[in-house]
């Protein structure tokens, strides 16, 4: 009693200002509170907020050019590729370099079909000079190998490259390598590249770095035993082309220095090809700008690539363009996607209304009833029932054969009602009706019949009581039901599937072809944000138009 | 009586029978007649049917057998729509979705009426109940006693000549309630409308009405102006239901001179003014009213029987005593005197004689 006298914060009875222990007491219940959503928090964030953003970054994200052919991607970078010339020699020798790389790891196959999206015929392109790598650095090794008999031998090589100083180089390798192979390079190397050599022979120095991390965290295997890839010895080829470099080696005294002496004495005796004759030798596609452009306009780690193509966009040198007549198929999608949806709606207002009527204005038990004839077509899998229409609506289905027999319909003539949007929108109709029901059924309830006497007492005629004072207060109920079955409807997937034909399939339909088929799943992505995003923005109209506090599910 | 005084009934329920599954009749064999401008109140226990024949007059339920009469012809086959009825709703009903002014504006709009004189009257029936500021706001914004003068108000703005009432009340705490009854009666009154009033509260049926018609088991008990329901109940159901009162079990020993001699279950015997009983031996239960009790010896009148009484309990009340007495072997005996400077104030355990005027105690049905 006397603290209500003092001036000052309220204490509690221990002394403590009310407040914190008011908070304290607080903090308890938050704690606790927050301990029994914690299940159900982590399996939501898991199964459901992760993915989604997932979804939303991959249909942005393209790391994979700039991480399976990094070298090619900073060569390119200076290419003007508008100019009409080809890249120089230096992107070729990278191409070569990177692809060698990529192909150990198996990783230039994905990066084809990732590029294959923007330009058809690259991923065969990569495929195939993918195999042909290892020949053109035969052509290096076998000469080396016959003036310097000694760098067969994998001891040798090593022997040479390891040293001191060059700890860089080897940094840089492990970072290529953790990108392309999405695992960290961990432990230690067993290799430290010389620092002269790496100065003397920096491609030589790359290409060994490479395949020693390779060998190490890639095959378990220890890099002083293994014999080099073919693209060192066409590295150590590539160095010795220059005269500079040549006349170091000379001068060279460090451990094997006589094996890179005799290799660079008999430099005239090595091929002398470029490195872009080579590719071009391999795969002629190559030669073509085109696909130097694709890489380079790909480059990048982020794209709005999936998102243009989703809008039947597309890049170009020009800027974005509209794609050829013939590719452009997801603004149809979309708009089918979005006007069917909205069909399927209005069909499951008209036929649930006068259900859901019925049923809230029946006595309970009645009711109950015909809930469950209601919910009946839950008890049964949605394959099942879709196929069920297949077998009504087909040509020579139940729904046909009356019609013939009725003398409605010719027996030639028969009515296509599958395989189109009718057959969709029927079915999908019948599939969630449910759904319109139930919150139209749990609002209606909610009605007191007094309403509609008073009403009629005022008098007001069946119709009028019924439009002016009934229908108002259902509208929540119909709000409730048709946000629900229109944003089940516009991700709807397998009954269109099913039923839909070519003329029926919703975008899903397509999304889950590049999920599963094309594997497109940038695109996939780039397509269901989109999708999200629609169905946001209509949430958002809706709620501007008639307020989401005007939706009740009872 | 009263019926008979009745001649051009407005309201008639004629032989009314309904029932509702078929298997119990819910309202019996109920008639009634109403003349034009009068305040009707049905009174009763819960379940005793009184909302059901305010939902036949106004047509959501048909009556199973008889005839309901408005005006003089019959209403069976009219939609409710058509009858003209005003009606205000326990709950209310007003519309939520409309503003005041909107739900007042409904019964004009449905009946065609043009804007400005819609509008006129809308806000005339709102000045009538003082609501006249409201017109522009939800239903769910008003306070109780608020929501009920709109539904008054709805009810009324397209003046019909009948309103019907179902426990318009019941909502408001108890200082609202007198007043709303006083404003309704007014209005009723004043507007000259003939009502149709259902409630269970008995001081509210008293106060307000004309007639009040006691409904039990489906038939009307008694129909009758409020003083005489009180002072001259015609069962002991209505003896028991209007008011308090004291009852004494008995077997009549002779009835002479318009008055009835009663040997109580314990030997006494009473005068009564017998009402429900018509020959010797039969059992009856003798009713009388706690305020006509005397037991001031000098007050009593001469060669009337007493009877022997023991205070049990002294209640000071301010404007009145009342005391529980032991009876005739029953505890439960209240009297009620006013708070005189004369008046003296029994101790318990006192030992008293009380007695009465035969005209007072009335013998019923057992
Ligand atoms: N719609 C109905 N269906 C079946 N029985 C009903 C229905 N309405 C009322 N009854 C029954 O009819 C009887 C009379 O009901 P009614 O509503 O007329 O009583 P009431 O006098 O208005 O009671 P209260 O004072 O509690 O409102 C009750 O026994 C009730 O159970
Ligand atoms: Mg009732």
């Amino acid at each position: 009693m006397t603290d209500t006298t003092q001036s000052g914060p309220m204490l509690a009875a221990d002394g403590t200002p009310l407040k914190r222990s008011l908070a304290r007491a607080l903090r308890m219940q938050k704690i606790r509170a927050l301990m029994l959503i914690a299940p159900l928090l982590l399996f939501v964030l898991l199964t459901f907020i992760f993915p989604i953003l997932d979804m939303l970054f991959r249909s942005v994200e393209n790391q994979i050019v700039s991480s399976t052919m990094p070298r090619t991607v900073a060569a390119l970078q200076d290419w003007d590729s508008e100019s009409g010339e080809g890249p120089g020699e230096e992107v070729y020798q990278s191409i070569y370099f990177d692809l060698f790389v990529a192909a150990e790891a198996k990783e230039h196959t994905k990066l084809g079909t990732r590029l294959n999206y923007e330009q058809t015929g690259v991923s065969s392109l990569f495929r195939t000079s993918g195999r042909r790598l290892d020949d053109i650095g035969e052509e290096f090794q076998d000469v080396i190998e016959d003036v310097a008999p000694a760098l067969k031998d994998g001891a040798t090589w090593y022997e040479i490259m390891n040293g001191t100083g060059g700890e860089a180089v080897a940094e840089a390798a492990k970072e290529r390598f953790g990108r392309l192979t999405d695992e960290r390079a961990r432990g230690d190397l067993g290799y430290v590249p010389s620092a002269d050599i790496a100065q003397m022979l920096p491609h030589t120095t790359d290409a060994y770095a490479d395949f020693a991390t390779f060998t190490t965290f890639e095959d378990g295997d220890s890099v002083a035993e293994e014999d080099p890839w073919e693209a060192v010895y066409a590295a150590l080829a590539l160095d010795l082309r220059d005269p500079d470099t040549r006349a170091a080696v000379a001068a060279y005294s460090g451990p094997g220095a006589e094996h890179l002496q005799a290799v660079a004495a008999a430099q005239e005796q090595l091929p002398d090809f470029t490195f872009k004759d080579a590719l071009v030798d391999a795969d002629k596609d190559w030669g073509n700008t085109e696909t130097l452009r694709t890489i380079q306009m790909y480059a990048p780690n982020y794209t709005s690539g999936y998102f243009l193509n989703s809008v039947d966009l597309m890049k170009s040198p020009d800027g974005v363009q509209a794609r050829p007549e013939n590719q452009q198929i997801y603004i149809t999608l979309f708009t089918r996607t979005l006007i069917m949806s909205l069909v399927i709606t209005g069909s499951c207002i008209l036929l649930g209304y006068p259900v859901a009527w019925i049923l809230a204005n029946l006595p309970m038990r009645t009711a109950n009833m015909l809930m469950i004839l209601v919910l009946l077509p839950f008890w049964t899998s949605l394959l099942v029932r879709t196929s069920a229409w297949k077998v009504m609506l087909q040509q020579q289905g139940v729904i046909n054969d009356v019609l013939v027999w009725l003398g409605l319909v010719a027996d030639d003539s028969r009515l296509v009602m599958i395989n189109n949007q009718f057959g969709t929108i029927v079915a999908m109709t019948h599939i969630l009706l449910p759904f319109m029901i139930l919150p139209m059924y749990s609002v209606m309830q909610t009605i007191p019949p007094s309403y509609l006497r008073a009403a009629k007492s005022l008098g007001a005629t069946n119709w009028t009581a019924f439009w002016r004072v009934y229908f108002p207060q259902s509208v929540p109920g119909i709000g409730a039901g048709s946000i629900l079955v229109f944003i089940l409807a516009i991700g709807y997937y397998i009954t269109p599937e099913i039923v839909g034909g070519t003329k029926g399939v919703f975008i899903s339909n397509r999304i889950a072809y590049h999920i599963s088929s094309s594997l497109n799943w940038g695109l996939a992505a780039a397509l269901g944000t989109i999708l999200l995003v629609v169905v946001l923005i209509l949430y958002w109209a809706y709620d501007k138009i008639v307020g989401i506090d005007n939706v009740k599910l009872g | 009586m009263a019926e008979t005084t009745v001649d051009d009934a407005f309201v008639e329920f004629e032989r009314v029978q309904k029932s509702y599954d078929g298997e119990t009749l819910v309202v019996k064999d109920l008639n009634l007649k109403m003349p034009r401008g009068e305040f009707l109140t049905m009174l009763g226990p819960s379940g005793s049917g009184k909302t059901t024949c305010l939902m036949m007059l106004a047509g959501f339920e048909t009556a199973t057998h008889g005839d309901i009469r408005l005006g003089g012809t019959s209403i069976n086959n009219i939609p409710p729509h058509k009858r003209g009825i005003g009606m205000v709703f326990q709950n209310y009903a007003l519309f939520p979705h409309m503003t005041i002014a909107e739900n007042l504006s409904f019964p004009l709009e449905v009946r065609k009426m043009g804007k400005s004189e819609r509008e006129q009257k809308v806000q005339r029936a709102l000045d009538m109940v003082e609501m006249g500021s409201f017109g522009g706001r939800r239903p769910a914004q008003l306070s109780g006693g608020q929501q009920q003068r709109v539904a008054l108000a709805r009810a009324l703005v397209f003046e019909p000549e009948l309103v019907l009432m179902d426990e318009p009340l019941g909502a408001l705490d108890k200082q609202l309630r007198e007043k709303m009854q006083f404003e309704i009666t007014d209005l009723a009154h004043r507007l000259g409308i003939t009502t149709v009033y259902v409630t269970h509260d008995q001081t509210e049926a008293l106060t307000m009405s004309d007639r009040v018609a006691v409904f039990d088991d489906g038939r009307i008990q008694q129909l009758a102006a409020p003083d005489q329901l009180y002072e001259e109940p015609e069962n002991s159901f209505v003896a028991q239901f209007i008011g308090e009162n004291n009852t004494l079990e008995g077997t009549v020993k002779e009835i002479n001179n318009g008055l009835a001699l009663v040997e109580l279950d314990d030997g006494e015997l009473i005068d009564c003014k017998p009402i429900n009983v018509s020959q010797p031996g039969e059992r009856t239960r003798v009713s009388i009213r706690p305020e006509r009790i005397e037991y001031n010896k000098d007050r009593l009148r001469e060669g009337v029987h007493t009877l022997k009484a023991e205070v049990l309990e002294f209640i000071y009340m301010g404007d009145i005593f009342r005391t529980r007495l032991r009876v005739a072997g029953k505890d439960e005996f209240i009297i009620k005197t006013r708070n005189a400077p004369d008046q003296q104030r029994l101790q318990p355990g006192q030992q008293i004689e009380i007695g009465w005027l035969p005209e007072d105690c009335r013998a019923l049905d057992a």
